[in-house]
């Protein structure tokens, strides 16, 4: 009868930190709404994986010799022979959103772009403290606050720390509420704060809303060929959505689908977080990078803002700015907040909506153009 | 050239790559909005 203590004796004390760490997102996931969707199956699976000859990953069993695991299984046709499960989200994504506020207001696009520069700030922060090319990349791309894009780029440039850096794309995404806040009090004054933006919407044809998605394909496949597959397929779940015809396609692909992937991805993403990869200083680095990240990231889209204040006559409010990264639609509801707090009749939702979307575009296009610049960079 | 230079030159381009894509999908959003104006306007004329 002593096989039934053999588990508790072949327990380590990084299996228990880990049984710590899942309970703590089970917890987060629960208690506090901390993007439970895909917190609460990590927790959960981040448990699964690090019971000693878990059966839930791959073992080497004495006289059977390798056996499969479904979560390695899952993580090896979803996320790294193919990056379908990630990819296939965008889907959903893209059939989610509406474009129309940027296309009636499209001068907000480049706080999409600028909203970006946390990405490659924190790459150069991560190499500077010892990380390769490749682990700094996806590290950096935390900022695009995009948890599927994180997934793939750490995947695509393989990466030894997907779990840690899933884990915190999610987390920070769910703290926008609390560091975004922080970081544009940190670069703007309370009259900068103030900047009321009249919004005059310009009606958005069926024509335009259906050619956005397409043209945005295009163009993107052009510049950073490797962000067709990130791009087209937020583009293609958008035509589902605008093109009328197909609208039970697009239910499904904005619920059901949409949470089909999301299930598979999160539980499936915990074969990566087991003990002796996950806990190590380099985890600890990785979530102060995506902090700063996020921080950056803000503060970048604040101050491209104000750099173009200096030359328009109609000013913009930098808290806009800052709504240019993807965390969609946090972002956009935490300025329309903040708006509200510094004059009640500053109502700055629909533009920061505008800026918040075209994140959505921007973080993808970064994310394929590393992928795309990263390989030659490492020739 | 190390991680660190490289870095940098993957902000360079990487941050001009997103404006780009941004600019070019700013002109066809401004190009659509224009044939939609004429569109408007058509009926008006008549």
């Amino acid at each position: 009868m002593s096989f039934l203590l053999n588990g508790l004796a072949a327990t380590t004390w990084m299996q228990v930190v880990m049984y710590c760490i899942g309970g703590l997102l089970i917890w987060l996931a629960i208690k506090k709404g901390v993007e439970p969707a895909l917190i609460l199956p990590m927790g959960f699976g981040a448990i699964l994986v690090n019971l000693p000859a878990s059966g839930a990953v791959n073992q080497y069993v004495s006289g059977l010799g390798n056996v499969s695991g479904i979560l390695d299984w899952l993580f090896e046709v979803g996320i790294h022979a193919s990056e379908a499960m990630p990819l296939l989200l965008f889907i959903g994504i893209g059939a989610m959103i509406d474009f129309g506020p940027l296309l009636s207001n499209p001068k907000l696009i480049f706080f999409g772009a600028a909203a970006q520069f946390g990405i490659f700030a924190t790459i150069s922060l991560a190499t500077l403290m010892g990380f390769n090319l490749p682990d700094a990349c996806s590290i950096g791309i935390i900022g695009a606050a995009d948890g599927p894009t994180a997934i793939l780029v750490s995947q695509v440039l393989k990466s030894k720390y997907v779990g840690p850096i899933t884990v915190a794309a999610y987390s920070y995404m769910a703290l926008v509420p609390i560091i975004q806040p922080f970081a544009i009090k940190l670069c703007t004054t309370k009259k900068e704060r103030r900047i009321h933006m009249p919004y005059s919407p310009a009606g958005v044809s069926k024509m335009s809303r259906i050619l956005f998605p397409v043209i945005c394909t295009v163009i993107a496949g052009y510049v950073a060929p490797a962000s067709v597959s990130l791009v087209g397929m937020l583009m293609f779940g958008n035509l589902l959505r605008e093109c009328g015809v197909l609208d039970s396609l697009s239910d499904t692909a904005q619920h059901a689908f949409s949470n089909i992937i999301t299930l598979l991805l999160g539980i499936t993403i915990a074969s990566s977080m087991k003990a002796e990869a996950f806990i190590n200083l380099q985890t600890l680095m990785i979530l102060a990078l995506g902090l700063l990240a996020f921080v950056f990231d803000t503060m970048a889209g604040c101050l491209f803002a104000k750099f173009l204040n200096l030359f328009t006559k109609n000013k913009i409010n930098p808290m806009v700015g800052a709504a240019g990264i993807s965390a969609f639609p946090m972002s956009a509801r935490v300025i329309q907040k903040m708006g509200i707090k510094e004059d009640p009749q500053n109502h700055l939702l629909m533009h920061a909506v505008a800026a918040n979307v075209a994140g959505q575009i921007g973080s993808v296009v970064a994310g394929g153009i590393i992928l795309s610049l990263a390989p030659q960079l490492l020739m | 050239m190390n991680a660190t230079e490289a870095s940098l030159i993957l902000m360079g381009e990487g941050m001009a790559g997103i404006f780009v894509v941004m600019f070019l999908i700013y002109i066809s959003i401004k190009l659509l909005g224009k044939k939609r104006n004429k569109k408007s306007e058509e009926p008006k004329n008549q």
